[in-house]
């Protein structure tokens, strides 16, 4: 290919020595050539990776699509079993932590640093109690297993035998519907196994938990990164100029959200 | 072009004080040049570790009774050699270590966009190979790479964990490999580099790493449901729950039909490159090569029921995957008449890397046809999981894959560490592999059309004869591999330095010296021709100045 010599350019060699950085900021990487070519370069990237996760999400969409076509009845039941509220409490929680994010990239790029601070520890905060209000919603289910109403009855030994069902998967699975001759009926019409040998039931469950486990590992990264992106404003190394670990770290927390934002009418409002 | 000293600026020099500070420059760096020879290393132990589960195999196979191993440690050889084969060599092969070190340097940038990412990934490679190799030493798996549920999940007592999570912790490493490719060949080609202007290389490269995006995560989330399954003890594909064990077939293979393409795409890119510089002709048909890439990539995301047919799979379906199988041949085919046609009048040198070339497109004509066979509902039933099967798979994978790695590793040895490898051996290994291929796996479609199983440790008697000659094909395909390995390692003492340019190509990565510096390019050229713009007088001047042991 035949090529000329750039004319234009300075000549100067681009390489690790001797390199100026007082031409731009300290944070263009040798590679680049220009500050807008790396921000560019890098929100692509990080578009790129969230097409990654939403595949990844995207086999556990399918198997749902699959069960749910297959056992709609037992979707129905079975949905009414999860603590809608808290699981309503905690979608508006997702926004509301969506909305102080972008609030934070705005801060940024006007360069107010003072509430880019602000708005990032508000959407750790925010973060931390999804976390928590989802822990008490697994730590329900558990408990139920164990016989107890509630995780606080369970910690404190108290009225143990309160709730006959157990709707963590697993051999101790009881779906208590399951028993009655509605759920019965409900699961033989689909050619489903005898009863004793497991029931469909389970696979809403089992589902319920890896969707959600997976989104709270998804949680937990999403908040180690806006803990470091605090750490970096912190330090003051996020300039008006320079804002990208901002903008694509914000790019990835939204994803979480869209995804729960879905996870959470599939589960919890499919009755 | 005569070449001239070794230059001592290279990627590969250093001047560090001491050994550490030596193996830290590599283990460390982020140059990806040099994250490429690490790759290179690695992915060349795991090929000679899945060839050697190979040999085991062959060797069982020379008699029709099971006299060197049982049938489950059979069963674990050929799971260990198609893993090993497919997660850790065949998928990062092309796009790891030829594609770290051309990406760049082809489209005139310093280095990939995301250099720590692009070190992450080796160190994802290696983290899934050391669980692999860890499930491998402590007995192995039993399920065939595919990892098929219900056995996988509940019934094999092998360590299938381990194993999965070395594939799905690799798929991590392909993923970082391929964004890192994305962002690079849209934000950083040199200036006047336009899409149309970009070597068929990149243009593969680019369609690889989409199919890899859009692909890999979804096996990735099968292959956790099914580690899942195992540890819990309760899981979606288990029947006994009302799942279905045909959904993980599907979920696997929208991932696994798609990587096939992930295997054979950069080889068709590496190839285009081989055929143009060694005919001295422009590419025929560029536009159609670049798209029947993309148009592959695409198709290949709605094939995945072909391997599917005997399952409970709606017949229906079968059908329209039959028809998209077929559709999918298009722009294979376009790909080999196009580079059928730049070889037509042009200027034809057999050097090493043409031979591979050419190689390759004899038995990718013979891999692809015969998938056109097994793409056909009526002849795919009559020969499932038999050798007519792994025969073909054999032909597009090694035959493909394999002989565009190695065409490719020898046509950019000479950039890669400044040195020529000896052209006489080359020559000789690149038939001897041409010759050790077609003898190992032609006689495995004899023997599947005439019923022979795949993953059967014993035979009836009438077999034997095929399964001898495929036996010692496969010896003789191994000594095709052992020279390379050999006169490679020699031509980094005593090879021949072999200046910038000396097979006299188009594209940027030969405008820089060989080893290129750290930095790739002294300053960023600026393009202002199509790729493989050889002029007309290219061919005339080479027979006007050939003489014995030149290089073209």
């Amino acid at each position: 290919m035949a090529t000329t010599t750039p004319t234009a350019k300075p000549a100067q060699p681009h390489g690790h020595d001797g390199h100026d950085h007082g031409v731009h900021g300290r944070e263009l990487q040798h590679h680049f050539e220009t500050v807008q070519q790396q921000k560019e370069t890098a929100t692509l990237g990080m578009w790129a990776f969230l097409v990654t996760e939403i595949m990844l999400f995207g086999g556990i969409f399918m198997a749902y699509i699959v069960y749910r076509w297959a056992f709609p009845e037992v979707w129905a039941a079975a949905a009414h079993h999860l603590n809608t509220p808290l699981g309503a409490v905690n979608t508006v929680v997702l926004l509301v932590s969506s909305l102080t994010v972008a609030l934070a990239v705005n801060a940024a790029e006007e360069g107010k640093r003072r509430r880019v601070l602000t708005m990032l520890g508000v959407t750790l905060v925010l973060g931390l109690t999804f976390l928590l209000i989802k822990g008490y919603e697994y730590s329900e289910k558990f408990a139920h297993c164990a016989g107890y109403a509630t995780p606080i009855s369970w910690v404190t030994g108290t009225g143990q035998h309160a709730v006959d069902e157990c709707l963590v998967p697993g051999r101790a699975f009881l779906f208590p519907e399951a028993h009655g001759a509605e759920g019965a009926a409900a699961a033989s019409e689909h050619g489903a196994p005898q009863p004793g040998l497991g029931s469909p039931y389970q696979l809403f469950y089992f589902l319920y938990f890896v969707a959600t486990g997976l989104h709270a590992v998804h949680m937990i990264v999403g908040l180690t990164i806006v803990s470091i992106l605090t750490f970096l404003v912190w330090r003051g190394m996020i300039t008006a100029t320079y804002f990208t670990p901002i903008e694509i770290g914000g790019l990835y927390w939204h994803l979480i959200d869209i995804i729960w934002v879905f996870l959470f009418p599939l589960f919890y409002l499919v009755h | 072009m005569a070449a001239t000293a070794f230059p001592e600026s290279g990627y590969l020099h250093d001047d560090t004080p001491g050994l550490w500070a030596w193996i830290k420059s590599w283990l460390f760096t982020v140059d990806h040049k040099r994250i490429a020879i690490l790759y290179l290393l690695s992915i060349n132990f795991f090929f000679l570790l899945g060839g050697l589960a190979a040999t085991f195999v062959r060797i069982e196979l020379v008699t029709p009774q099971g006299d060197l191993m049982s049938s489950d440690v059979y069963n674990r050889m050929f799971t260990l050699h198609g893993v090993i084969m497919v997660f850790f060599f065949l998928i990062p092969a092309i796009p790891s270590v030829l594609g770290n070190f051309l990406v760049p340097l082809m489209i005139g940038a310093r280095d990939l966009a995301f250099p720590r990412l692009n070190l992450f990934s080796w160190y994802l490679y290696m983290f899934g190979g050391i669980f692999a190799l860890s499930a491998a030493v402590l007995g192995g798996v039993d399920t065939g790479w595919t990892f098929y549920t219900p056995f996988s999940s509940t019934y094999s007592n092998s360590n299938v964990i381990l194993t999965i999570t070395g594939a799905f912790i690799m798929g991590f490493s392909s993923i970082a490999t391929a964004v890192n490719f994305i962002a690079t060949i849209h934000k950083m080609r040199a200036p006047g580099l336009t899409w149309f202007r970009l070597p068929l290389f990149i243009w593969a490269a680019y369609a690889t790493s989409l199919v890899i995006v859009l692909a890999t995560p979804v096996v990735g989330i099968a292959l956790l449901l099914v580690a899942i399954e195992r540890i819990w003890g309760v899981g979606i594909f288990d029947p006994a729950l009302g799942g279905d064990p045909l959904l993980f077939q599907h979920l696997f293979w929208f991932y696994s039909h798609p990587a096939v393409y992930i295997m054979i795409l950069p080889a068709f890119g590496v190839i285009s490159e081989l055929i143009a510089t060694f005919s001295r002709k422009r590419i025929f048909g560029y536009e159609f090569i670049a798209f029947s890439s993309m148009a592959i990539a695409i198709l290949g995301f709605l094939v995945w029921g072909h391997h599917m047919f005997v399952s409970s799979q709606s017949m229906y379906a079968s059908l329209v995957f039959s028809f998209i199988t077929m559709l999918i041949a298009i722009p294979s085919a376009i790909k080999v008449f196009n580079w059928t046609a730049t070889l037509y009048k042009g200027s034809i040198s057999y050097r090493t890397p043409m031979l591979y070339a050419l190689g390759f497109m004899g038995l990718f004509v013979i891999g692809g046809l015969t998938g056109i066979f097994l793409g056909v509902v009526a002849i795919d039933i009559h020969v499932t999981d038999t050798y007519f099967v792994v025969a073909h798979f054999h032909y597009v994978m090694v035959g493909g894959t394999i002989m565009a790695y190695l065409g490719g590793i020898h046509f950019w040895w000479p950039k890669m560490t400044g040195r020529m490898y000896n052209e006489v051996w080359g020559g000789i290994s690149a038939l001897v592999v041409f010759v050790g291929f077609n003898m190992t796996f032609f006689p495995q479609f004899v023997l599947g059309y005439l019923g022979m199983p795949r993953r059967y440790h014993v035979y009836p008697q009438e077999f034997q004869v095929l399964h001898v000659l495929s036996s010692s094909g496969a010896a003789v395909l191994a000594v095709g591999f052992i020279i390379p390995l050999i006169y490679l390692l020699l031509s980094l003492v005593n090879g021949r330095v072999a200046g910038d340019n000396p097979w006299d190509a188009t594209g940027l990565e030969w405008h820089t010296s060989s080893p290129p510096p750290t930095h790739n390019f002294e300053r960023i050229p600026v393009v202002t021709t199509e790729a493989y713009a050889y002029p007309p007088e290219a061919a005339a001047r080479d027979a006007a100045e050939w003489r014995p042991g030149s290089p073209l």
